[in-house]
Parts: C-alpha cells; sequence; structure tokens
C-alpha cells in the first residue's frame, strides 16, 4: 500500500480516505505518481512524512477508527515525540483573559513534568497552550488543518517557528493545500487522537473544541473540561461536556494524575508583608488595583510595588486591569 | 512722492520685517498692490480706501503702488491695512514722513475705519523690537499683549486717532500692564474624582516626572474625567513658559484680549477625526497644529485607537524632539512642541472588554487591526500604561479625595529634587525584569525614568528595589499589543 500517494490523492482530490480507493481514478493516480520525486521535493522543503505503517507513527493515533494515511511534519524533534504522552489542550478562539490564563497556565505546568502539549495552533486557547509550554521549555506539538508548509493563521507564524525550534508541526495534508473550514474537524480528530487526555478550556455551544471532546470520547479517552462561568457563553460548551459527564478540572494535578505523574507542592517564596496580604486577598478572586487598596488599606503606590513582585514571583498575573492568582 | 513704514508679517511663529512704500503718481487714478500679497492681503484696498474715507482725510486721486518688501517673502492676513493706510497718507502730504521713523504699525482696518486686532501681534512686537524700533502702532485691545514684548505700545481705536498720534496731536491712551493683575488660573480639581487610587497615582507620577500617560479601559470608567485633571496638578508656568504659549495662541488667534499673558498650561483634546496637518500643523499658510497648541501644556487624545495611523505616526517626533518642523509649497517653520500626551483608549473595538458585566463581541481580525493602530513604537512612548477596569459601585461611594492642590505640591518638589542614584539591588531587579516579562531596550529606558520619578516623589537618596517594582507595574500589559 501506498500511504504517500493515498494522502496526496486525497488532499488533491479532497476526499477524507482512511483506506485505498477501489476506482480507476485512483488506480491512474497512482501510476502517475512518482514517490522518489515526490519524497525529494518534500526533503527539500524540509518536510518529513510518516506514514502510519512505520513504527514511529504514535500507536495512540494509529488506532482510532479513521486513522490519517500518515502524517507530515517539520520540526527540529524528531517524531517519536508524538509517542510520547501527550494531553491536547483547546478552546475557543476568542477567549476571555481567564480561558488565555488557564491556558498559559495548563501549557506550561503539563509540559513542566515532561507531558508533550498538543494543540491546534489556532488563536486563543490554543495558542496559549504552546506559549505556556515553550514558556516551560517543554515539549509541543501543533496539529495543522492545511498543508503542511502554510502558517495559519498567519498572526502565528512567528509561534509556528518557535514550536519548530524545540517541537514539531503536524499535518495529514502534503504541502500545498488551502485552509478550508471543512479541513478543521478532520483536523481536531488528529488533536484527539494524538493525545491520551483532552483538555476544553473555554468553548461557545457548537463550537470546534467540542467536536474534539467527541472525537476523544468517542476513542475512549479522558476528557477534562475547565469550569467557567454560567453567564459567559465562552462557557457553555464547556459546562455542558461537564453536564454530560466529563470531569472538571481544577489544577493540573487533574491531568497528571491520570497519567501516575506526582510533583511536590511549590513553595511559595520569601514575599513582603503587602505581598502576603494582597496575595491572599487576589486568592479570593480576580481583583483591580483600587478594590486591592480599599481591601487590604495599602496605599496604590506601595501596592504597585507588592503587586510586581507577585507577578515576578509568578503568583499572580494581570489582565484588562485584574489581577488573577495564578 | 514715496514714503514708508515698517510692520512685520508672521512665518510660522517668528515675524519678518517688511517694508510697506506707497508711491503716487500723476496719471489715471488707481490702486495697486504688489510683493506677493495673498488674498486677505490684496483686499485691503478696499479697507483702506473705505477707512481713510472714515476718518475724514483726503483718498489721493493718484496712481498709488503700494510695494510689500521683500518681494519674495509670501505676505497673508489683514495685518498690513494700518501701515498701508499710514504710508499712503503719508505720502500724500497728510501725514509728516518723518514722524514714523523708530515705530512699527500692524493693525486690520473696518470700513468705519475703526482697528481690529489681529493675531500674532507679540511675536510682530518681539521681532519690532528686536529690530531697533521702539513704538508698534496697534488696535487698542491688542496692547497690553504688545507690552509683553518689552516694546511702547500706541493703542489706538481708529484710524483718525492713529493720523492724530502721527501729527503729534494726541498722546497715545494708557493701556494696563498684563502682568500686573494676572488672576490665579481655574483648573478642574481632582477632589471630584471618587475612588480611582491607582490612577491618581499614575497621573501624579505623570505630572511629577513629566512622563506620558495612557489609560486603557472600558468606557465609562472616568479616564477622560482623570486626564482632563492633568494641566491643574503640574506646575504654574512661569514668565519664559508664558510668554511662549502667548506667542502661539497669539498667532492662532486663540488669545483673549482680557488674558493677553496666559499664565493657564494648555489643555488640547483634537477630535480623532483629526488629520496629519492639523495635529503637527501646516495648512496654506503653515499654521501650528496641535501638538504646538498644547507646548507646555498636555495634548489629549481620547479614543487614541479611533486616531488615523498616520496622524498617530506623526506624533512620534514631536514626542522625541519637543519641536516639529513643517515645510510646506507656503514654505518652512519649526514650532515647539514640547507638550505631555495623555491619551485614552477602550481594550477592543466593542469597547466590553475590561467590564466583568459585558461581552466582548469583537471578530479577533477585528480585535488585531484595533491593536495594530497601536505601533509598538507608539506605545513605546508611553512612560505609564494603565490598565482601568471598571469600578464596582461600593468603590464609586468612596470619600471625598484629595483635591489637586495637595497633589501639585508634591509633583513640584518631586521636580526640585536632583536625580537620585541607583540602588545596586534595584539594578539586579530592573535586570532580571528585562529578562522575565520581557522588556525592550526602550521599556527599559522608560522604567529607569519612571523609577527616578519614584524615588524624587518618596524624597528617598536613592532609587531602591520598591521604586523599580511599582514602575515595572505601569508598563504596557500584553494584551494591548498586538499578536
Amino acid at each position: 500500500m501506498n500511504e504517500l500517494a493515498l494522502a496526496t490523492f486525497a488532499a488533491e482530490t479532497g476526499t477524507h480516505l482512511v483506506g485505498e480507493p477501489r476506482d480507476r481514478r485512483f488506480a491512474a493516480f497512482v501510476r502517475r505518481f512518482d514517490v522518489a520525486a515526490y519524497t525529494e521535493s518534500l526533503e527539500r522543503a524540509d518536510v518529513r512524512w510518516c506514514p502510519r505503517t512505520a513504527h514511529e507513527f504514535p500507536p495512540l493515533l494509529r488506532s482510532i477508527h479513521d486513522p490519517p494515511p500518515g502524517l507530515f511534519a517539520r520540526g527540529a524533534a524528531d517524531v517519536e515525540l508524538l509517542r510520547r504522552p501527550a494531553v491536547a489542550v483547546v478552546g475557543a478562539r476568542s477567549c476571555s483573559p481567564y480561558g488565555a490564563q488557564v491556558a498559559r497556565m495548563l501549557g506550561r505546568e503539563l509540559a513542566a513534568t515532561g507531558l508533550v502539549v498538543v494543540s491546534g495552533l489556532a488563536r486563543g486557547v490554543d495558542g496559549e497552550a504552546h506559549r505556556g509550554a515553550l514558556e516551560a521549555g517543554g515539549a509541543t506539538v501543533g496539529v495543522l488543518g492545511c498543508g503542511i508548509d502554510r502558517d495559519y493563521p498567519a498572526a502565528h507564524r512567528e509561534l509556528a517557528a518557535r514550536i519548530r525550534e524545540s517541537g514539531v508541526v503536524v499535518s495529514e495534508y502534503p504541502p500545498g493545500v488551502e485552509p478550508a473550514p471543512w479541513r478543521f474537524p478532520a483536523r481536531n480528530r488528529i488533536i484527539a487522537g494524538l493525545s491520551g487526555v483532552t483538555v476544553v478550556v473555554e468553548a461557545r455551544e457548537r463550537s470546534g473544541a467540542l467536536i474534539t471532546a467527541d472525537l476523544a470520547l468517542e476513542e475512549g479517552r479522558e476528557v477534562f473540561a475547565v469550569p467557567g462561568e454560567i453567564t459567559s457563553a465562552l462557557s457553555a460548551g464547556t459546562n455542558d461536556l461537564l453536564r454530560l459527564g466529563a470531569t472538571p478540572l481544577t489544577t493540573s494535578k487533574d491531568v497528571l494524575d491520570v497519567f501516575g505523574i506526582e510533583v511536590g507542592p511549590a513553595a511559595d517564596p520569601d514575599l513582603s508583608e503587602e505581598g502576603v496580604k494582597v496575595l491572599a486577598r487576589v486568592r479570593d478572586g480576580p481583583a483591580g488595583a483600587d478594590e486591592l487598596v480599599r481591601a487590604t488599606g495599602i496605599d496604590a503606590g506601595a501596592l504597585a510595588t507588592a503587586l510586581t513582585e507577585l507577578e515576578l514571583a509568578g503568583l499572580i498575573i494581570q489582565g484588562e486591569g485584574l489581577y488573577r492568582a495564578h | 512722492m514715496l514714503a514708508r513704514t515698517i510692520t512685520h508679517a508672521v512665518v510660522g511663529l517668528e515675524a519678518r520685517r517688511v517694508d510697506v512704500e506707497a508711491h503716487l503718481q500723476r496719471g489715471v487714478p488707481g490702486f495697486s498692490i504688489v510683493g506677493l500679497a495673498d488674498r486677505a492681503c490684496q483686499e485691503a484696498k478696499h479697507r483702506v480706501r473705505s477707512g481713510i474715507a472714515s476718518a475724514e482725510l483726503e483718498w489721493p486721486m493718484r496712481r498709488i503702488t503700494v510695494n510689500l518688501a521683500p518681494a519674495a517673502l509670501r505676505k497673508e492676513g489683514s495685518g498690513f491695512d494700518l501701515p498701508i493706510a499710514l504710508s499712503i497718507l503719508a505720502a500724500s502730504g497728510q501725514l509728516p514722513r518723518d514722524r514714523l521713523r523708530g515705530h512699527a504699525a500692524v493693525g486690520e482696518l473696518g470700513l468705519d475705519g475703526r482697528l481690529r486686532p489681529v493675531g500674532g501681534v507679540l511675536a510682530v512686537a518681539e521681532a519690532a523690537r528686536r529690530a531697533g524700533l521702539e513704538r508698534l502702532l496697534c488696535a487698542a485691545p491688542s496692547g497690553a499683549e504688545a507690552s509683553l514684548a518689552g516694546i511702547e505700545p500706541v493703542p489706538v481705536r481708529h484710524l483718525a486717532e492713529a493720523a492724530a498720534y502721527v501729527r503729534g496731536e494726541a498722546e497715545p491712551e494708557p493701556y494696563e500692564s498684563p502682568t500686573d493683575h494676572a488672576p490665579e488660573p481655574r483648573y478642574l480639581d481632582l477632589a471630584d474624582v471618587r475612588g480611582q487610587e491607582r490612577a491618581r497615582r499614575a497621573l501624579e507620577i505623570a505630572a511629577a516626572g513629566g512622563h506620558n500617560l495612557l489609560l486603557a479601559g472600558p468606557p465609562g470608567t472616568g479616564k477622560t474625567m482623570l486626564a482632563r485633571r492633568l494641566p491643574g496638578i503640574l506646575p504654574p508656568l512661569d514668565v519664559a513658559e508664558a510668554l511662549e504659549v502667548t506667542r502661539i495662541q497669539s498667532v492662532a488667534g486663540l488669545l483673549d484680549p482680557e488674558q493677553p499673558l496666559v499664565m493657564v498650561r494648555p489643555f488640547r483634546s483634537p477630535h480623532y477625526s483629526a488629520s496629519v496637518a492639523a495635529m503637527v500643523g501646516g495648512g496654506p499658510g503653515i499654521r501650528p497644529g496641535e501638538v504646538t497648541l498644547a507646548h507646555r501644556g498636555v495634548l489629549m487624545l481620547d479614543e487614541l485607537a479611533e486616531f488615523q495611523r498616520p496622524a498617530l505616526e506623526a506624533l512620534r517626533q514631536p514626542i522625541e524632539d519637543g519641536e516639529v518642523a513643517v515645510a510646506r509649497a507656503a514654505g518652512r517653520a519649526v514650532f515647539p512642541a514640547r507638550f505631555q500626551l495623555v491619551a485614552t483608549m477602550n481594550l477592543c473595538p466593542c469597547g466590553a472588554r475590561g467590564d466583568p458585566a459585558a461581552e466582548c463581541s469583537c471578530s479577533p481580525q477585528r480585535l488585531g487591526a484595533f491593536r495594530d493602530k497601536l505601533s509598538r513604537a507608539l506605545l513605546d512612548r508611553f512612560d505609564l500604561v494603565l490598565a482601568m477596569p471598571r469600578p464596582r459601585a461600593h468603590e464609586l461611594a468612596a470619600g471625598p479625595a484629595e483635591p489637586s492642590s495637595a497633589v501639585r505640591v508634591r509633583a513640584e518638589s518631586a521636580r526640585c529634587r536632583p536625580p537620585a542614584e541607583w540602588a545596586p539591588a534595584a539594578e539586579a531587579l530592573l535586570d532580571r525584569a528585562v529578562e522575565q516579562v520581557p522588556l525592550s531596550g526602550r521599556g527599559r529606558a522608560r522604567t529607569r525614568r519612571v523609577g527616578q520619578t519614584l524615588a524624587s516623589l518618596a524624597g528617598a537618596q536613592r532609587v531602591e528595589t520598591s521604586h523599580v517594582a511599582e514602575a515595572l507595574s505601569y508598563r504596557a500589559p500584553r494584551e494591548l499589543e498586538s499578536s
């Protein structure tokens, strides 16, 4: 069986193919298809091809009911990276600051323990998860819904390049395939397929992240959903998942437990008196600076000092003027 | 018969000497003005002719040629009316020619012969004094303004009065010296602002260090209200600064005749539809733009992200240099533009971001375009950036706040202190932040400047880690930068 020919044929005809079709068009395509020349052109473009029959092909992805013929890959890391335990972190493109914060935190904390963070390189939650993993110096894999040579979305060109420096970007589509809406659900099955656990951070109703979660559930993988505010449309999808029986995620430890990874509790660094007070208040819920002034009795100048101290220690983060515990 | 009167033409903010020569010849009666006079200047013919008639003087039935020298300098405006009338009267023997020696004249004539004030009298008076002239004939309301230049003004209300003065029949009316009874300038007071402790603190730092300030947050959080109160906590203008401001406002025609010396720090808040020319100056006659009108004061850009990008980019150079060179077809001028910039903006186009009660409906593309408008280079010009969330109801019920006068005293004394040394621990913290945040080279310099101001505000000998940490808290948040 010629997987490379199958992959290029599927991409050219815009069809979703699991096995080789028994028709004349495909037979004619295979006769014309020059494997050696095509492989050489891939090499020139610095793209590797990993057929699903190969030993390095991730077994979890091979086991789904419609695995791709193989994966095109670009990046410094070995395709072997895909065989390591992986977690998908997915969610809304137009996420809230809360969603962005959680995605980044998960990316960082999961990657720090050696898990591979898989996501779709989209704006919002996906991008933040990748960034978090890169921050922790961990491994991260971006799955594209377009040709392996495309930078999509264009705004994440730089992020994709950074992922390729230490991790790998994969796609089932050969170079030259344009992004199209119907390809993204197909991409989502690869994200879910590569990962033992899928975490949905924020999702509206009927969103792409929910497709990923459904696909993961169909394959019997663990699905976590991050609880959000019941009043926010961005939490409607995740809260639905929770009602359907997804496990609520409240700390990254929930995911680590699934993989049997244990980490010791991180000790708070030495903080100033004001820092301790402010941290205690922020841990009760997000607050603006003026609220903190009133709640702690610290004046605005000293508060600003304490906030920077906590930010640099990685204990709080700021978004749109509100400070949250990290 | 030839007679000459000296006046000055305003070019940019400077005035250049112009000799107004009138020549009377035999021949068919006529009147022409030569010497690159613009339309308002050409129309002087009608005003001067009616004005002379109304002053019950005689219009010479000769061929009259008026030359405005140097001929290469473009002349504009109506300030040439008075010198033209005086030259014609002198050339026709109705006024003694030698009596105008040591005098300059400027002013517009009404058809009834009354004199009207024109813009830029201070600049004209200063140039006349520099040229060694002793007296300036001008419209009565301009007398006090002219006296600021240290020249003896001859304020007159009517052309007949001017003629009487030149004949030596009358002495000029006394004028009131504007510096004698300058009232205390009035500004909006910070006591009106409830809550907003962090923003008030940032405003105080901005006043103490002359830093540019950006306030970002959802609508209705008091951003504009705060920004408008910055001039009131800046130190008062000294006399030299007041003269600079007066000269600019005089040329722009914004001067109040009752208050010829401007002691109030300017506050300019152009609408976001402002063009590049409106912002930095230009137009057919090279008028000063908003950056110059805000010289020694505050330029506020409300809804920063709504401004046209070219207008914003044009601000970068004046912010850096404190002046702006404008070159147009009409000529070239360098305007002073040392202003403090305060800007407000929403966190997204629909304005819902930062408001816990609303949900942002902006598409990522729209948000991206919104943020792209603020190039990093422009964002880098704001030493202090503040994200202001919507305050909760109970925060607005806070008690009465400190008045501007108290804040101004602290800011002024901070301005007087010599720059503090840097403690080694403070340097170390800044280095760590550069790595961790991360900060650009400009961002680092910005934090250093603010840290310095904070040490001065605290009256500290050295810049300590606490000052650096506070300075870091006013850096631009990641969400404002385009992704």
